[in-house]
């Protein structure tokens, strides 16, 4: 693979943010960053990562009408989703999985496995 | 005017008529047809000739009597609410079809009864009927001025023709529909749009008389005031004369009832219980209206006319005598109208009984069962249009015959006193359940032989012979029976004389027969039914008590010949399926013995329905004890209902409030899972920041110096995040559940406000927004300071979060009111959204319109706000019409 992997990371905690971009941009990726689901949105309009990093309470748009909107984007059903929040019920993973991310994660999280996770998933 | 001329304006009202009822049966549906004031005029039918012409009569004779005819009706309207509904009721249920119907059922579907309430009811009706032909008769002679003659031959007299049309209308309309329960729309339309006729005409004649011939009714007064024999005319003659007005109000009273044309309109042809409201009130007014003027026209007429002519047609000879022909002849299709309702209601009544009570049940019937269905319809309308033509044709008969001088009042009297005889029955057995069949019978019979003797008779006698020796020296010359003077009592007039005793005797036999009798089964039965109608309405079929072996099947075929193979299917089908039976039921049980008895009795009376039904069956007898058992048990089975309902209607009540309960319950538990939902949320994420930069800075050696820094601050902001939240939490609880005590001391507000603002400005400096603190006066209250502090360091760093840097500016005023404190702060920010403002002050609200990329509270401020002034018995709002900015107000009591 020679392209650089590209991600977009949505979330409003900055304090967040900071440390996964840090982490990702260690290991060579080009990083994204939104504060929400509409901003995320416009992002999407000029590049194509091949992943997103979704929180899902925020302001605005939240984070299942984001993956909504994002599935609906023909440009990009090669790109995974993969939703980190701090929502861990039962009922709100299903509720992402069956939206069609294709991982959920949860806060707080082991910034190293979040990284494997995310590799393993381009890998795939 | 010619005769012709006068038969043509008759012919073109009859044809008016025809087509009026034409018009009601084709537009059954119509509202014009379907209303209670349809219903008020037909029951108008009571004004017949005798009040239309009578009435000036006894009024010019006798003075005032003649208003004891309307008082009657008039006391009896009233009590229709009760008695006319039960009546009805009783009617409707049991699908009856005249008067003597009724009683018939009432004893047990007594054929003897019922048969004999029909002869009753042609003995008294013929001669009124005939009376109403002489009027019509001598009307018409008055207006073609033709009095001395006199026809030689029934086909020279118009009356006779006008009698012939009159049962050719009747029986048209009258015989629509086979079933007599059926209602009568093209009739009962035609009979209120004569009583308007009749009741307009009057009125204007009325009007022409006092104020066109006369100056107004003292005029006629005055002039009238100065004859001899006024005071008498206008007065009582003491207390006999005063008894005779009771007897006579009392007869009226019952004939408003009985009268068959009465129990047709008022009854039968009653298709809604609710138009007797209207009744009440409005056909009291209606007999006013058309007694307002009878004694003037009849003074008028005396003054005018003098005592030469017949002063029952001074309506007619007044408007003559000033040549207004055209007032005459309206008067006198007034008059037409008053006869020829009555003679139509009253013909089709009594064609009914006869047919029914009558003709059916003694003669018929073995034929019936052996016809068709088509032609036992065909059968029954020809005895009914038969019986029709009969009554009319006899009536004429014997006006013809008799052409005696009777007045049309007392023909009237004496009809109500033949009917009257049916009132104990009728009366005491809709209230009494040991009324027995015998006692009606007796009773009747002794009642009328008894009027025989002491009113028909002697008026036979009189008319006949001329001869008066029966009624002054009685009968064998024995002065005690004296006809019109009974055993001495010799102050009544006939009729009341006749009625007092003939009433008396027909209570006390029907009474005493009544007690001494046992009666059968079937009569009980149909006693309680009848008496306690209200609450066997909710049992119908049930509450008849039967025993023995019944076929479907035969029922069918019987039910078939009379109303044809397929209405019979129907009528069983839906019997079957009201009582959720097989359609292929085989034996019949007294639910469907007595539902085939009463879908017959509309078509042949009650009497005929039940033998035609017996002649099909194995009845046992049943014991008296038996019914009555049957009776006592179906009743403490509704009265046990009624509990069981009552009973089912508290569970619901109970079962509503456990669902509140629960739904609250539930309202509660979501919300308490939303709440740890939001505090989980709340906490998991500074802590998420803390793990991240903490698990970062462990693992990576190499990073710069900065971002090391960074990462550091950050977790300090977290860590501080926390545990302002947690302290948060805790004081939200705390205040939530009345944990915290407020520790009330005096304070000066300004001071308070003051200290605050310094705590802040560090943070509003950072942002450049200026805090201003507007008014600075001191003023002592009470209030725990530290809470005071919490709720304005929320107001004004909620403001300053919301301030744009540089041109921010957060104002804190107060203003000391009456008994209260007004505070303020202000900011010249953003404003609230709309959408927000029914919000903010909810726990964990946060709005999604904040400066800030994230915002920088727990979403717990303004909640904790809220609690703490709501603590010191204020209040806290949003002012939602400043909208440079926004505006929180809070208020708190100072006494």
């Amino acid at each position: 693979m020679n392209e650089r992997n590209k991600i977009l990371i949505v979330d409003d905690e900055p304090n967040i943010v900071m440390t996964l971009e840090y982490a990702f941009k260690k290991q060579d990726f080009e990083v994204f960053i939104a504060r929400d689901g509409s901003e995320a949105l416009e992002i999407l309009k000029e590049k194509t990562p091949n992943i997103i990093l979704l929180d899902v309470m925020m302001p605005k748009v939240d984070g299942y009408k984001t993956l909504e909107l994002i599935k609906q984007n023909e440009e990009l059903k090669e790109t995974k989703v993969v939703f980190l929040t701090a929502k861990s019920k039962t009922k709100d993973v299903e509720k992402g999985m069956s939206l069609g991310a294709d991982k959920y994660l949860t806060k707080p999280f082991s910034i190293k496995k979040v990284v494997n996770e995310i590799k393993e998933l381009i890998e795939s | 005017m010619s005769n012709w001329s006068l038969f043509l304006i008759i012919l073109s009202y009859l044809g008016l008529l025809f087509y009026i009822a034409l018009w009601a049966e084709r537009n059954k549906k119509s509202k014009w047809v379907n209303n209670s004031y349809i219903y008020v005029l037909s029951l108008a039918v009571y004004c017949s000739a005798w009040t239309y012409y009578g009435s000036i009569g006894i009024a010019a004779d006798t003075g005032i009597n003649f208003l004891t005819i309307y008082l009657g009706p008039v006391i009896a309207a009233p009590l229709w609410i009760v008695l006319l509904r039960k009546v009805i009721r009783i009617s409707a249920q049991h699908k009856i079809s005249s008067l003597a119907d009724f009683i018939s059922l009432r004893y047990g579907k007594n054929r003897f009864l019922g048969a004999l309430v029909t002869i009753i009811c042609v003995i008294g009706i013929l001669p009124y009927l005939s009376l109403q032909l002489k009027a019509v008769s001598e009307t018409f002679e008055i207006m073609t001025q033709k009095s001395e003659y006199v026809s030689t031959s029934i086909f020279d007299d118009s009356t006779f023709y006008i009698a012939l049309i009159l049962a050719i209308f009747a029986a048209f309309f009258g015989t629509q529909a086979t079933d007599a329960s059926e209602k009568r729309r093209g009739i009962i339309m035609s009979v209120a749009f004569e009583s308007l006729i009749k009741l307009v005409f009057f009125l204007t004649i009325g009007i022409y008389v006092t104020f066109y011939l006369f100056d107004g009714t003292t005029d006629i007064v005055n002039q009238f005031s100065s004859r001899p024999n006024f005071d008498s005319l206008v007065t009582l003659g003491g207390l006999e004369e005063g008894f005779t007005w009771f007897f006579t109000i009392i007869l009226s009273f019952i004939a408003i009832f009985l009268l068959p044309r009465q129990f047709q309109v008022s009854v039968l042809e009653n298709h809604r219980k609710k138009h007797i409201k209207t009744a009440i009130w409005m056909f009291p007014l209606y007999l006013l209206l058309f007694n307002i003027f009878v004694i003037f026209i009849a003074w008028a007429g005396k003054l005018k006319l003098g005592d030469g002519v017949n002063s029952e047609y001074f309506t007619l000879f007044l408007p003559l005598n000033e040549g207004n022909v055209f007032l005459a002849i309206l008067v006198f299709l007034g008059g037409l109208s008053a006869v020829i309702s009555m003679v139509i209601v009253s013909s089709l009544a009594l064609s009914i009984m006869v047919s029914n009570n009558l003709i059916i049940p003694y003669g018929f019937l073995s034929n019936f069962i052996k016809n068709k269905s088509e032609q036992n319809v065909k059968n029954i309308k020809n005895i009914r249009r038969v019986a029709i033509f009969l009554i009319i044709i006899v009536s004429y008969a014997f006006y013809y015959g008799f052409s005696v001088e009777l007045s049309l009042y007392s023909i009237g009297l004496i009809s109500f006193v033949v009917i009257s005889q049916l009132a104990p029955s009728f009366f005491i057995g809709l209230f009494w359940n040991r009324g027995a069949s015998k006692g009606a019978i007796i009773g009747i019979i002794g009642g009328f032989l008894v009027t025989f003797y002491t009113l028909l008779l002697p008026f036979t006698i009189e008319a006949l012979t001329g001869d008066r020796s029966f009624v002054e020296n009685g009968l064998f010359s024995i002065e005690t029976l004296r006809p019109h003077a009974l055993f001495g009592l010799n102050f009544l007039s006939p009729p009341a004389h006749a009625f007092f005793w003939s009433i008396s005797v027909n209570i006390f036999l029907y009474i005493y027969f009544s007690l001494n009798t046992k009666g059968n089964y079937r009569e009980r039965n149909y006693a309680e039914m009848f008496v306690d109608s209200e609450n066997y309405d909710s049992l119908q079929d049930g509450a008849f008590v039967w025993k023995g072996e019944a076929y479907v099947k035969d029922i069918k075929e019987m039910l078939a010949k009379f109303l044809g193979e397929s209405q019979a299917q129907k009528s069983l089908k839906t019997f079957f399926t009201k009582y959720d039976q097989p359609a292929d039921t085989e034996l019949a049980d007294a639910k469907l013995i007595h539902f085939s008895e009463q879908v017959l009795t509309g078509t042949i009376g009650s009497a005929s329905a039940k033998i035609l039904i017996s002649s099909v069956v194995k009845e046992e007898e049943v014991s008296l004890t038996e019914v009555l058992k049957v009776l006592q048990e179906s009743k403490e089975a509704i009265a046990e209902s009624k509990v069981l309902k009552e009973k089912s209607q508290e569970l619901q009540g109970l079962t509503f409030q456990l669902k509140d309960a629960n739904q609250e319950l539930i309202e509660k538990d979501r919300q308490k899972d939303e709440f740890l939902d939001t505090v989980a949320h709340e906490l998991k994420t500074p802590l998420t920041g803390i793990r991240a930069s903490t698990e970062l800075l462990l693992e990576d050696a190499e990073m710069p110096n900065e971002i090391r820094e960074q990462f550091l601050s950050n977790m300090l902001q977290d860590s501080e995040r926390l545990s302002r939240l947690i302290n948060n939490i805790l004081d939200f609880e705390k205040l939530a559940n009345n944990k915290r005590e407020l520790n009330m001391q005096q304070h000066d507000l300004s001071k308070t406000i003051s200290k605050t603002i310094t705590s802040l400005e560090t943070a509003a400096a950072k942002r450049k927004v200026s805090l201003v603190q507007k008014n600075v006066h001191g003023i002592q209250l009470y209030y725990d300071e530290d809470r005071m502090i919490q709720v304005f360091t929320n107001l004004i760093s909620n403001a300053v979060k919301f301030c744009e840097p540089e041109v921010g500016i957060v104002t804190v005023d107060y203003k000391l009111g009456n008994e209260s404190i007004d505070i303020s702060v202000t900011d010249n920010g953003k404003g609230v959204l709309k959408e927000d403002q029914g919000l903010i002050f909810e726990k964990f609200y946060q709005s999604k319109n904040q400066n800030t990329i994230k915002p920088q509270g727990t979403g717990l401020g303004l909640s904790i706000s809220k609690q703490i002034i709501e603590k010191h018995n204020g209040k806290i709002w949003l002012d939602k019409k400043y909208n440079r900015g926004a505006r929180f107000n809070i208020k708190i009591p100072t006494v």
